[in-house]
């Protein structure tokens, strides 16, 4: 059997498509089989919600009736430089830009990154206004050439986030194999190897729902943040030739989804700003995408459990900076990393993640009731992600 | 009998008067030193329980004002704000005593104030910075 998604839209529209996240299916095809559950259900919804550094937003800035030319000027938001090199009135606001009062890590002691480009995004998404402090040359047709005021989101003709690496399928876990503690983009890891910290909702995670991007493509409507927004591209540093299970879900890092969407639309309650103590300011964000159950191989696929996906210990003191040292100092599965502790070596080591599968869930039902309620249509992608077979190598 | 977890800190200029000796020996109130660092050239600072009859517990406090050692009851020093946590777990290997906890059934991070002993260690590790240290004297 199969469907199409112009028939799941047609049942979401009448209010009757059959939708669970990608938690629950786990149960329901343990209970009545794949087959049953594959004629039944619609759609199937994954969440994340964790943070990524490869984010960042767009703005074009309304002129005064002066007008500047900010292209090729500089321009802060909050004292946070903005990325001035587009025309006139755009300007790119990344992530983990920061002050350049910041003392950074310089100060004997790794600093704190209290704020930096994800806290402005916050505080505009929470709807706060920021102050823009804007220099340019000055042009016969933008004479303007000093501008600071308060701007909130309504100040611009538009907004939107544009992450180029979203969604990575799978992480490593990070531990220290050192004899001093260390604080990297995976947290504060203690030495010999005194905690391992992961960084995926397993599970419920987009692109382990869907190992082959089957249905994941450019153009997939996306819940991101709270608004809906699309797969723009493949992300930035997609591999999908990474080594794979037999289900099909990669043992590394793999693909990677660059996302958009309108920051008008989302909210502070699904986009945070984060700092790494000694590392950096980084954008945390809610993501959900929906898999339509077209057929049996998208449903087994969506009914992965956390004892089926499995993730690499890394060392963060010696191979991950310097390529030293051992690669690879086992491999553990999502399952044994939720349980609060793994065995590396012989040693019991206590786990902790940075993405939050709380939240993950919430995300991945948020999602199920906007489509149940007929608030969010499924797209066709208009074209395929590169895949497992055909893709790149790294 | 009174019972109760402190945070003391001392300034530079009381290095040299034995604190803890006179608390025990003239003031006769059990001290149990949960946990104790001194920043070279700035301030010490200890966690303690204290505990003894409550005229000798007034007493102490009298006396450790006199020396401008502050005293902080302590669960008013480490405080979680709810709506910036995200559960995400990664306070939980740094939490020596169990005070912040996960169930992993709800995925719900929870913080015990009672089981806290203050060692700070969650504050480098919270990235959403849902946890803060009330450095005021209460």
């Amino acid at each position: 059997m199969s469907k199409t998604i112009a028939e799941i839209n047609e049942k979401i529209r009448s209010g009757k498509a059959v939708v669970f996240t990608a938690e629950e299916i786990i149960d329901v095809v343990h209970k009545q089989g794949i087959e049953k559950t594959a004629r039944e259900v619609d759609v199937v919804t994954t969440g994340t919600f964790s943070p990524m550094c490869s984010s960042g937003a767009f703005f074009n800035i309304k002129q005064h009736k002066e007008k500047m030319k900010l292209g090729g000027g500089f321009a802060t938001l909050n004292g946070v430089p903005a990325y001035a090199a587009l025309a006139a009135a755009d300007i790119y606001l990344g992530a983990t830009a920061l002050t350049e009062k910041d003392p950074r890590n310089a100060n004997g002691g790794p600093g704190k990154f209290k704020y930096g480009g994800a806290h402005v995004i916050e505080d505009l998404v929470a709807g706060k206004k920021v102050v823009l402090t804007a220099r340019a040359y000055g042009t016969d047709c933008y004479p303007s050439k000093f501008r600071e005021q308060e701007i909130g989101l309504a100040d611009m003709n538009e907004a939107y986030l544009f992450n180029p690496r979203n969604c990575y399928q799978n992480y490593n876990v990070a531990v220290n194999v050192s004899d001093k503690p260390i604080h990297t983009y995976m947290g504060k890891l203690k030495p010999g190897i005194g905690n391992a910290n992961y960084c995926s909702a397993g599970q419920l995670s987009p692109l382990f729902n869907d190992p082959q991007y089957r249905t994941i493509g450019v153009g997939t409507r996306v819940f991101i943040g709270g608004a809906q927004g699309y797969v723009a591209w493949p992300g930035t540093q997609h591999n999908p030739a990474a080594p794979r299970s037999e289900n099909g879900t990669p043992r590394t890092p793999a693909g990677t989804l660059a996302l958009i969407g309108d920051l008008r639309q989302m909210s502070s309650e699904w986009l945070r700003a984060v700092s790494f103590t000694g590392y950096g300011v980084t954008l945390s964000l809610a993501v959900g995408i929906p898999i339509p159950i077209l057929n049996e191989e998208i449903l087994q696929d969506v009914s992965v459990t956390d004892a089926q996906i499995t993730a690499p210990i890394i060392d963060y003191s010696r191979f991950y900076p310097y390529g030293e040292g051992e690669a690879k100092l086992g491999e553990v599965t999502y399952a044994e990393l939720k349980s609060g502790s793994i065995r590396i070596n012989g040693k019991d080591v206590p786990t902790g993640s940075f993405s939050s599968y709380s939240l993950a869930q919430k995300v991945a039902s948020h999602l199920k009731n906007l489509i149940r309620n007929g608030g969010f249509q499924l797209t066709e992608f208009q074209a395929p992600l590169p895949g497992a077979i055909t893709g790149k190598e790294a | 009998m009174r019972k109760f977890r402190a945070v003391l800190s001392f300034s530079e200029k009381t290095t040299e008067e034995p604190v803890i000796y006179r608390l025990i020996t003239e003031h006769g109130i059990r001290i149990n030193i949960l946990r104790a660092g001194i920043d070279p050239g700035k301030r010490g600072r200890m966690v303690v329980e204290m505990s003894g009859e409550s005229d000798r517990i007034d007493g102490g406090l009298t006396y450790l004002r006199s020396l401008d050692v502050q005293v902080e009851p302590l669960e008013k020093e480490i405080r979680r704000l709810e709506e910036r946590c995200t559960s995400c777990t990664a306070c939980i290997p740094h939490c020596p005593t169990g005070a912040l906890n996960v169930d992993r059934t709800s995925w719900q991070v929870s913080f015990n104030a009672e089981k806290c002993v203050v060692c700070r260690s969650c504050l480098d590790v919270c990235i959403y910075q849902a946890m803060s240290a009330v450095e005021e004297f209460v």
